[in-house]
């Protein structure tokens, strides 16, 4: 946390109140300690209050990992800020372990000087030998350099719930509400909402509902009552633009995006999807939005979905598959049947770490390529990619707006960083957003065989439905004649056919916004896509808070570019592309601008720090 | 658009391009039937979709004056499900092969099954991959000797209809390509069933693989060979001469005369709340006993895209048409002042 104003207050409880600008919070725990349900409580509470906020859940790929054991342990990240913020965090400024394996996996991440809060009770041999630890860490010295505060969580939290009868087993599943307690009373949060899901959450389990906010309150009562902490922190709102503001998940934002795109476009939205991490949120979300006409079927298997979506594009549908990496692999040939047909549809890829089932959990950004090249033949796709949790909204109406616009499909790149982590969002006046204009042509006599090829300025092709007379027409994966879409073998035709399809994706370009620049018009460029956004913007900024020349530009469609990016990378002398893989953007865009831009490239399975480019950047700049 | 009854004709259903299967393949006579069958079934050709997969039987909807869909290899059934459940006012039809289907769409035919989509799936086996110019199929018997399997197919093969019923499928039938009449009586069953229909008809690859199915085509000895199912009536064939009786779950042939009378014999129930009896047919394989031909089963349930949208509606109903704004702002929001 960055102290700004230095000016102490009392509380009432003659406890001093620090003023700060921002905090970053970990809490970690077993998979089975509820860390994520008590981080998204902090989190909407602190965006209730104003701040801004960014989020890392960070969680195994396991559902429940041995318990005890450091494959088990779950992490959820909160930063929340008094001024407009674009990542979780780099440092933690508190930290809070549940057992000894959350410790060990994450005291690293600890600022010197920072709030470290254990739960004592778990700190004893057998969960030493589990978290593979030869001794307890609070008696090497290793957490000398911390703020070290030792609660007896599960002993507080079991009297403090006697009383309501419930077992032991569900009084320890309170623990996490008693930490969130503790947290809320340390930064001087208002509990109300968490009291408000706690009543929401378990309506039908009114004991269990009792034996929560006994324990929130017991960990709360317990900072009060405590010497162990000097001061509680107070961080301000934050001033983002006017308007009225919920917290969102990426994948939800995705979704409300889908649905706001249909009615935009006065369609009704199918979601053919299977199952997968980290997409299946997705699914889930929509599937409980029947009211508004969405269709949802989970399909057998990956290839069956996007064929599905494909029917569906067929008949006149806003269609779309959500997936991850391994699935993405599956549905190429129907995504390249989806670009001979030219119909539009959206394939959602929420990647992880990879290859293959990789890191199921974790987040990367090593699909580019894939998207671009991995189907037979000249197979051309637009494709763009959300750059912040909040931002999935527009990127998938803007998605929708393009595939209609020129008859393709469309890929939507997001990240297991952005589909998972939050961030206020100011909600939309859906009355101002602009309509996508989708015309079918209507009925003909029957006598002239339809033209399904006959393409406009754009070289899109009509989107003629079946049920309306006198266009009945066939199209399939064969090639086609041009104009008449029938079966055609000419070599002169697939050329003319070949390019054709690659110059309508090339004229997206003319339909995308140019890529803007923050920052000086000389020197060196950070170019960044998709969900490393909010790290680079940030490092970029603070390296010029240190004096350096450097600008920033962000990439929102990958293909095509916008048509002023080869102009924007040849005014600078130097440029950086982090990515969240060994180069992708890299490769491409040397090779497209014949430019040298060098790589910051990190496969970890999470995102940059932003420390990290800082330091790539201080190596660069001048 | 005229809201008079068109009375439509074959050529209707016909599309302007020229038929490239080879010269006396069984399709041409699957084509012919279905151009019959479909003037009679009520539906304009701007409301019927043809969808395929990859393979010789897969350039079907290129020949039809209908919607068309030739779609990739064995994935048919996905196609045709995302169109059905979004489109219920279409009819739509998958033209499939043994290859098609059984093989590399094993897994869609199986779900498109269970679910009972309002599609009528029609397999053309010839068992033998022709577009690909010879290889064995899924249905070929072992030891065929095919560009695959110079010393003999070792790969056991699938019966089409016991997989069909095995995955749920509420209509199950069998026909011949050269058997035009049945075909078409079939094939109309199939279109007025509310469900998956799945047909499997029997259809000569006279260039890779002819004669695979002689014994139920000759009209020499088919009768001999094939016996007709018929919902109700007993299980004869021959002429009347023989007949298939039931031993317990075993069928057996039987000569009947003095010792056996009609009454002993099986008879079909196309409507059996369980297919076991469809499934002890759909065992009966040439030359050990005559072939089924006609309606193995044909009983109703809720189709998959009719419970998706009675879903819709009565979410609709309840709930009243969504509304972006209000599930937007429900929940926890706060406001930053200007």
């Amino acid at each position: 946390m960055s102290t700004t104003v230095n000016d102490v207050t009392q509380s009432k409880s003659s406890r001093h109140i620090e003023k700060v600008t921002d905090i970053v919070v970990r809490l970690a725990g077993d998979s089975g300690d509820g860390m994520q349900l008590a981080g998204t409580q902090l989190t909407n509470t602190s965006a209730l209050v104003g701040n801004d906020i960014a989020t890392f859940p960070d969680f195994p790929a396991e559902i429940r990992a041995p318990r005890g054991t450091r494959a088990g342990v779950s992490g959820f990240q909160l930063h929340f800020a008094s001024s407009e913020i674009f990542t979780p965090g780099d440092g933690l400024d508190a930290l809070v372990a549940m057992n000894p394996a959350a410790l060990v996996t994450n005291v690293g991440d600890l600022k010197p000087q920072g709030i470290l809060i254990l739960n004592s009770d778990s700190f004893e041999p057998k969960e030493f030998k589990l978290a593979k630890i030869d001794q307890d860490p609070r008696t090497t010295g290793a957490l000398d350099g911390y703020r070290v505060i030792e609660v007896p969580m599960t002993t507080l939290t079991r009297t403090a719930v006697a009383e309501t009868g419930v077992s032991q087993k569900l009084a320890d599943q309170c623990k996490n509400f008693f930490a969130m307690g503790l947290l809320y009373w340390l930064f001087g949060r208002d509990m109300s909402a968490t009291l408000r899901f706690i009543e929401s959450k378990f309506a039908h389990k009114p004991e269990i509902a009792e034996a929560n906010r006994k324990a929130l309150w017991a960990g709360w009562n317990y900072g009060e009552t405590t010497e162990e902490f000097a001061s509680t922190y107070e961080v301000a709102p934050a001033k983002l633009e006017p308007g009225t503001y919920r917290n969102i998940m990426g994948n939800q934002a995705l979704a409300w995006g889908l649905m706001t795109a249909a009615h935009l476009s006065g369609k009704e939205l199918f979601l053919g999807s299977y199952p997968i991490t980290p997409a299946s949120d997705v699914l889930h979300e929509l599937s409980r939005y029947k009211h508004f006409g969405v269709r949802t079927f989970q399909a057998e298997d990956e290839i069956a979905a996007i064929c599905s979506v494909i029917g569906a594009a067929f008949g006149g549908s806003m269609a779309v598959t959500t997936s991850s990496g391994p699935g993405i692999v599956l549905k190429q040939e129907g995504i390249g049947l989806a670009v001979m047909l030219e119909l539009p549809l959206l394939v959602i890829n929420i990647q992880r770490g990879g290859p293959s089932t990789g890191l199921p959990t974790k987040t990367e950004q090593a699909d580019l390529l894939m998207v671009l090249f991995g189907r037979n033949g000249e197979c051309p796709i637009p494709v763009i990619a959300a750059r912040s949790p909040g931002d999935c909204f527009d990127t998938a109406i803007e998605a929708w707006r393009i595939a209609t616009q020129f008859m393709t499909p469309v890929f939507v790149l997001s990240d297991g960083y952005v589909a998972n982590g939050a961030e206020p969002w100011r909600i939309p006046d859906v009355k101002t957003l602009a309509p996508i204009a989708v015309t079918h042509p209507a009925g003909a006599e029957n006598g002239t065989p339809y033209r399904p090829y006959q393409r406009d300025e754009k070289l899109a092709r009509p989107w003629a439905l079946p049920g309306t007379p006198g266009l009945m027409h066939r199209i399939g994966g064969l090639e086609k004649e041009d104009v008449t879409g029938n079966v055609n073998y000419e070599p002169g035709n697939h050329q003319h056919m070949v390019r054709t399809r690659a110059q309508k994706v090339e004229n997206v370009a003319s339909a995308i916004e140019p890529i803007t620049v923050d920052g000086p018009e000389s020197g060196l460029l950070v170019l960044s896509w998709g969900g490393t956004y909010g790290a680079c913007r940030t490092a970029v900024v603070e390296s010029r808070r240190a004096g350096k020349q450097v600008a920033h530009a962000h990439l929102r469609w990958l293909n095509p570019f916008p048509a002023n990016l080869g102009e924007v990378l040849h005014r600078y002398q130097q440029v950086l592309i982090p990515e969240l893989n060994l180069g992708q953007l890299r490769m491409l865009v040397n090779a497209r601008f014949g430019i040298q831009a060098v790589g910051a490239n990190k496969v970890q399975g999470k995102p940059f720090k932003v420390s990290e480019l800082i330091q790539s950047i201080l190596g660069l700049a001048e | 658009m005229s809201t008079e009854l068109q009375v439509l004709k074959p050529g209707d259903f016909a599309s302007d391009q020229d038929v490239r299967w080879c010269p006396g393949c069984g399709d041409y006579s699957i084509l012919a039937q279905m151009r019959k069958v479909l003037p009679t079934l009520g539906v304009p050709p701007e409301k019927t979709v043809f969808i395929s997969g990859i393979g010789c039987s897969s350039r079907f909807p290129y020949y039809m004056n209908t919607y068309g869909l030739h779609s990739i290899h064995g994935r048919a059934p996905g196609f045709a499900t995302g169109l059905k459940t979004t489109r219920p006012d279409l009819s739509v039809w998958v033209i499939t092969g043994d290859g098609d289907a059984l093989s590399i769409g094993g897994n869609h035919f199986l779900h498109v099954m269970r679910r009972n989509i309002d599609l009528n799936v029609i397999l053309f086996n010839n068992s033998i991959y022709g577009l690909t110019k010879g290889q064995y199929s899924p249905t070929s018997p072992m030891g065929h000797v095919t560009k695959s399997t110079p010393r003999g197919s070792i790969d056991y093969p699938l019966n089409p209809i016991s997989v069909a019923l095995a995955a749920e499928a509420t209509f199950v039938a069998r026909s011949i390509d050269s058997n035009i009449q049945h075909l078409g009586m079939v094939l109309t069953r199939a279109a007025q069933h509310r469900g998956t229909s799945f047909v499997e008809v029997y259809q000569n690859c006279n260039v890779f693989n002819d004669g695979a199915w002689e014994y139920a085509q000759d009209r020499n000895v088919r009768e001999n060979n094939t016996v007709e199912l018929e919902h109700g009536k007993p299980l004869i064939y021959a002429k009347g001469t023989k007949g298939i009786r039931l031993h317990g779950f075993s069928p057996e042939v039987v000569e009947l005369g003095d010792r056996v009378a009609v009454d002993d014999l099986l008879f079909h129930d196309e409507r059996a709340e369980t297919p076991t009896l469809a499934y002890i047919l759909s065992r009966m394989r040439h030359p050990q006993f005559p072939e089924p031909i006609g309606v193995f089963r044909a009983v109703e349930r809720p189709t998959y895209n009719d419970l998706l949208n009675d879903q819709i509606a009565q979410a609709k109903s309840e709930r009243g048409l969504g509304d972006l704004t209000k599930l937007f702002t429900s929940g926890d929001t706060w406001t930053v002042a200007g």
